[in-house]
């Protein structure tokens, strides 16, 4: 029987309620607390609102957690979402078929990629700055390309892509499955899932056992950044045009997620499930209070309450005291 | 075995107070490169309304800088200071309009700053989050805030009283460069005259050693992010009776830049070295480009993607030095 550093992470039965993370008794308590308010909100209408809006944040926020899980960080995505975005509509109209410009974009998200990954993991610069200064270069060139104005009429197929459903289940929450899906395959069954939790443990360690994490390090971020290119299709998808600032603060709620979910910036330990139950928090907190009509402005500053409440739930229990520092 | 990289933890090579006066010379020369390759290409930039125009430009990035430079030699971040500048702004706007007095707005303003200052601190020292977490959630917080409380409207129009902070002039010299001179002067003597700023610098190279030495670290860091808080506050002001007007995308844009300039300057993202005395050089050397790329008709759809590019450079050369010292 081989040994796997997830196997470390594995929720037994016993263990199960004490290393559930805070954010699943909010959830829960939202969830009682919105039906309770309005019965409608566990129709299967606004369930499948509820679904669409979770399935772009989850396509984020999963190669989130393996980022996050390496001691890192990637502020990029939500201006590389809107730069992928600007690239396949503005080709788009510009005559290119529907595969090309989703190869550009997908060539423009794994240069980013390669850029946060040479210059965090060779170089080993702090990464928030890295991809704050990636964040501004997609951002600048999105800027470029549009000259600050939205891109529309490229082709009705991303919507109707974005609108389809298969058993009635919407096809933008089946990809974000299908994701999980091969994350959890990727993070928990394989050898680089097994480097992935190591990095974040002992870089130093995987260096010196003959591996060269830094290629898996710089995997991470390329896997990351090609996520977000395919996920420019569903923001095409939802919006229907494309404008540079669209996505801005996604990456925000995409980390916030993560570390909602339970998913720890030191020390190499996460759980790829919890960042579902983050992403469904925060859409089911958008959700209700859309339903409240509260502006989208004061959403943000709500989402980053529940994330301030959940570290501190976390912190006692979890964490009771961790030295000095 | 020279592949190997030494873990992050090892501390950076120079503890020095300031920038060496190899790192001072070679940005110096940098803008007087800059400055000689633009005064042969473009007739317009060597004249004293452009020169004033620079300093004042760099003056007002400085400000927003200094605190987070304060905070970085600490050992943290602040990535809220542009949405702190915003949130400030918009609150002042609307307290000068309301009550009639630029000493409200100036009250305000500062007030504000201070109090999403004393929010990050507290937080980073009570939910023990990594300060850039902490400030990012902030940053969202405060525009929130923002955009909520101006609910799309832009505020503008101020008394020439208040205008004379961001317009003005004395002796001839704008009055945001006087700000900054006296600001960055109390900063330099706090930073190296003072025992709390050498203080600074120690919680910021080990924060461990610090606290063993009996360093009062955790107030130390709510101090640093209530300067860096009142300096967005002051630089609010200043933007605001600039532009003559206030509204939620103020602050936004100033981020990168304010990290930028303390980076080109020269202070380490890891702490405890650096000082006020490079981010000015740092903010100059930032505005002597989008001068020059002005001058030169480039695009302003641009200058993100230039600073971003500079920001990368930047921590390049840096990572460069370092591997070169520690050879």
């Amino acid at each position: 029987m081989t040994y796997h550093i997830a196997d470390e992470n594995k929720i037994g039965p016993g263990a199960l309620l004490r290393r559930t993370p805070g954010v699943t008794f909010i959830l829960v308590g939202m969830i009682v607390l919105f039906t309770v308010g309005n019965p409608r909100f566990l129709s299967g209408a606004n369930l499948t609102n509820v679904g669409l809006q979770a399935s772009l944040l989850l396509m984020l926020a999963l190669p989130m957690t393996l980022i996050i899980l390496t001691a890192g960080l990637d502020l990029s995505v939500g201006a590389l979402l809107g730069l992928c975005g600007v690239v396949i509509a503005a080709l788009l109209v510009a005559g290119w078929s529907l595969p090309a410009s989703i190869g550009a974009a997908m060539a423009v998200g794994l240069m980013v990629g390669a850029v946060n990954g040479f210059l965090i993991a060779h170089l080993g610069l702090p990464a928030f700055v890295v991809t704050l200064g990636t964040m501004g270069l997609c951002e600048g060139l999105s800027l470029v390309i549009t000259n600050g104005d939205p891109i529309g009429n490229f082709t009705p197929a991303l919507e109707t892509f974005y609108r389809s459903t298969i058993v009635s289940v919407p096809v933008p929450v089946l990809a974000s499955i299908g994701l999980y899906g091969l994350l959890w395959l990727v993070l928990y069954r394989t050898r680089f899932g097994n480097y992935v939790f190591a990095i974040g443990g002992n870089k130093d360690a995987l260096h010196l056992a003959g591996i060269n994490a830094n290629l898996v390090h710089m995997g991470v971020y390329l896997l990351c950044s090609a996520t977000v290119a395919l996920s420019a299709l569903l923001l095409l998808g939802r919006t229907n045009s494309a404008h540079p600032s669209v996505a801005v603060g996604m990456e925000f709620e995409a980390i916030a997620a993560v570390v909602l979910g339970g998913t720890s910036f030191e020390k190499g330990q996460g759980w790829l499930f919890g960042t579902v139950l983050g992403v469904l928090a925060i859409s089911v907190l958008r959700n209700g209070l859309n339903v409240l009509s509260v502006q989208p402005a004061l959403q943000v500053v709500c989402v980053g309450l529940l994330l301030i409440a959940a570290l501190l739930i976390d912190r006692n229990r979890k964490r009771p005291s961790r030295g000095m520092a | 075995m020279t592949t190997m990289e030494a873990p992050a933890l090892t501390s950076h090579p120079r503890q020095s107070l300031a920038p060496g006066t190899l790192a001072i010379i070679v940005r110096v020369g940098l803008i007087i490169g800059i400055g000689l390759m633009m005064a042969s290409v473009s007739p317009g930039f060597v004249s004293a309304d452009n020169f004033l125009n620079i300093l004042r430009q760099a003056s007002l990035l400085f400000l927003v800088a200094s605190g987070l430079t304060l905070v970085i030699i600490g050992g943290g971040l602040d990535l809220s200071i542009g949405a702190n500048l915003t949130l400030c702004a918009c609150l002042a706007a609307a307290a000068i309009k309301s009550i009639g007095q630029p000493a409200a707005g100036i009250a305000v303003a500062l007030g504000c700053g201070a109090v999403v200052g004393l929010a990050n601190g507290v937080l980073i020292n009570r939910v023990k989050i990594p300060a850039f977490l902490a400030t990012f959630g902030m940053l969202w917080v405060a525009q929130g805030i923002a955009y909520w409380f101006m609910a799309g409207q832009v505020i503008y129009g101020f008394s020439p009283a208040f205008r004379f902070f961001g317009s003005g002039f004395w002796f001839g010299v704008p009055v945001p460069i006087w700000v900054m001179l006296v600001t960055g002067a109390c900063g330099l003597i706090f930073l190296s005259r003072t025992t709390f700023g050498r203080e600074v610098y120690i919680m910021g190279a080990n924060e461990a050693a610090a606290v063993l030495s009996g360093i009062p670290v955790a107030r130390h860091r709510v101090f640093l992010y209530v300067m860096s808080g009142l300096m967005a506050g002051l630089s609010a002001l200043i933007y605001v009776a600039r532009l003559n007007a206030a509204e939620p995308g103020i602050g936004e844009p100033l981020l990168l830049p304010a990290i930028a300039a303390v980076l080109v300057g020269g202070t380490s993202l890891s702490g405890g070295s650096g000082g006020l005395f490079g981010t000015l050089l740092g903010a100059i050397i930032l505005t002597l480009i989008v001068n020059a790329l002005n001058l030169l008709n480039v695009s302003a759809s641009w200058h993100p993607f230039v600073t971003g590019t500079i920001v990368l450079l930047a921590m390049l050369a840096d990572a460069v030095v370092n591997r070169g010292m520690r050879k």
